[in-house]
């Protein structure tokens, strides 16, 4: 009634305004706040979208007849560009095609772990690979397992076939691994033949160990299977680690010369395998 | 009555659409950030004309739209536009009388108080923009003004002296 007899006595003055003003903010910071902090009012953005959408399709119009009017009097050239950058794709969608073929080989490769792991009595996880150094004096690579899976430095890491590296850096979900290729790395192992203990050192060439402590009256030949000997604490014993490829024995020379070939395909591998000789310490003794 | 309403409104409504399409029509690069606030210019001269019928509700919910149409906040530029429209109704005869230069000096506070309640609004909400997409559209928007009240007044008084 007030309000209405001051509208009549002043015409100029709107009713209630700094109120609705201030209601009307309130509303506006209640819903900044909502749409900040969490996404409940999806609902009202596409409703009210719903009723802004024609306005978009008309400004939108212009624009696209432009677009429309450039797509039909494109030049020969450019439809020949276009042309190129097709085929381009198509070759690669071809290359994505082939990836079927590497999951075949890869799911024969995971069974052959499998069949691994029932012939090792020590704890093993499989993991992937997730990316290996560029850098062509080590040969490191990183996996997808980390401290959070147990994983510990030293570890010692084989493939189907045959010891592949150890683990010398772990992070909370991935680990970095030096190759038994590089040149840093050295690994006690014996001759299965005979037992002969001796010590197999990576020479950065991804497919050749050299064995350089071996007197020239060592028995040992071409075409014999090294394993690990277990001497060193970080690998247990028994797991293959290269084939002797050739021994050249030098009658001036203290030592034999003598190269290996890694059992295990270093440059091809996808999925290692990790193991604890003793249970890991993030998983207990479930398994 | 309501044929005498609409009649009056339509104007009003027509002015804003188009408003609305001018402020999200895409445009290249650099006139993108010199592009003027289109609505907030319509919501002060429809604010100041008849702020009986268009006043912060009005105001408010064209905010809303905007915000929906930018993919800002909601309630961003609803909480802009309603603060400039009390403004204005707030002050609507002292800026009738106002000759166009010192009008113009007064839009160009509004849309700097404007675009300084984005501003907050977005530094609150920690969202990073360059400074002249803030003070561009003020500038544009001032510049554009005079040119726009003779156009607008010319459509209000079609409107009503043809009602």
């Amino acid at each position: 009634m007030v309000a209405s007899r001051r509208n009549n006595t002043n015409p100029a003055r709107i009713p209630a305004l700094g109120l609705r003003t201030l209601v009307l903010i309130g509303v506006s910071i209640v819903l900044m706040y909502l749409d900040h902090r969490e996404n409940h009012l999806d609902g009202i953005r596409k409703t009210i979208g719903a009723a802004v959408y024609p306005v978009q399709i008309v400004v939108d119009a212009p624009a696209r007849f432009w677009g429309w009017l450039g797509e039909s009097t494109t030049s020969r050239n450019e439809l020949e560009l276009e042309v190129g950058r097709l085929k381009a794709e198509r070759l690669l969608t071809n290359a994505r095609l082939q990836r079927l073929t590497a999951l075949e080989a890869e799911n024969a490769r995971l069974r052959a772990l499998l069949e691994a792991r029932t012939r090792v009595r020590d704890e093993v996880r499989v993991a992937e690979i997730l990316a290996v150094d560029a850098n062509p004096y080590e040969h490191n690579l990183v996996i997808g397992v980390g401290s959070r899976d147990g994983v510990y430095d030293g570890q010692a890491i084989v493939d189907a076939s045959g010891v592949v590296g150890q683990v010398i850096e772990t992070g909370l979900l991935t680990a970095q691994a030096v190759l038994i290729s590089d040149a840093d790395h050295a690994l006690p192992v014996e001759v299965n033949r005979n037992g002969l203990r001796t010590i197999a050192v990576g020479t950065g060439e991804i497919d050749r160990l050299d064995l350089p402590f071996l007197p020239n009256n060592a028995d040992v030949r071409a075409g014999d299977l090294l394993v690990t000997s277990g001497l060193g604490g970080a690998f247990p014993a028994g797991y293959p680690v290269a084939i002797v490829d050739q021994v050249t024995r030098i009658p001036q020379e203290p030592f034999a010369d003598v190269t290996a070939t890694p059992a295990a395909a270093l440059d091809q591998v996808r999925e290692v395998m990790l193991i604890w000789s003793q249970p890991p310490v993030g998983e207990g003794t479930e398994e | 009555m309501t044929a005498a309403n609409a009649n009056r409104r339509l104007p009003v409504i027509v002015t804003l659409v188009v408003g609305l399409m001018l402020s999200i029509m895409p445009l290249p690069g650099l006139f993108e950030t010199l592009r003027p606030d289109w609505l907030a210019l319509l919501v002060i001269f429809w604010a100041m004309q008849l702020p009986r019928t268009w006043s912060v509700g009005t105001a408010w919910i064209i905010g809303i739209v905007l915000d929906v149409a930018y993919g800002t906040l909601l309630g961003q530029h609803a909480v802009a536009l309603c603060v400039i429209a009390f403004v204005t109704v707030r002050f609507h005869l002292l800026m009738r009388v106002f000759p166009l230069s010192q009008l113009t000096a007064t839009v160009f506070a509004l849309l700097a108080l404007y675009q300084f309640i984005l501003f907050w609004i977005n530094g609150v909400a920690a969202v990073t923009a360059p400074a002249i997409s803030y003070w561009g559209p003020v500038v544009t928007g001032t510049l554009i003004w005079p040119f726009l009240y003779m156009f607008l007044s010319g459509i209000r008084y079609r409107a009503h002296s043809g009602a």
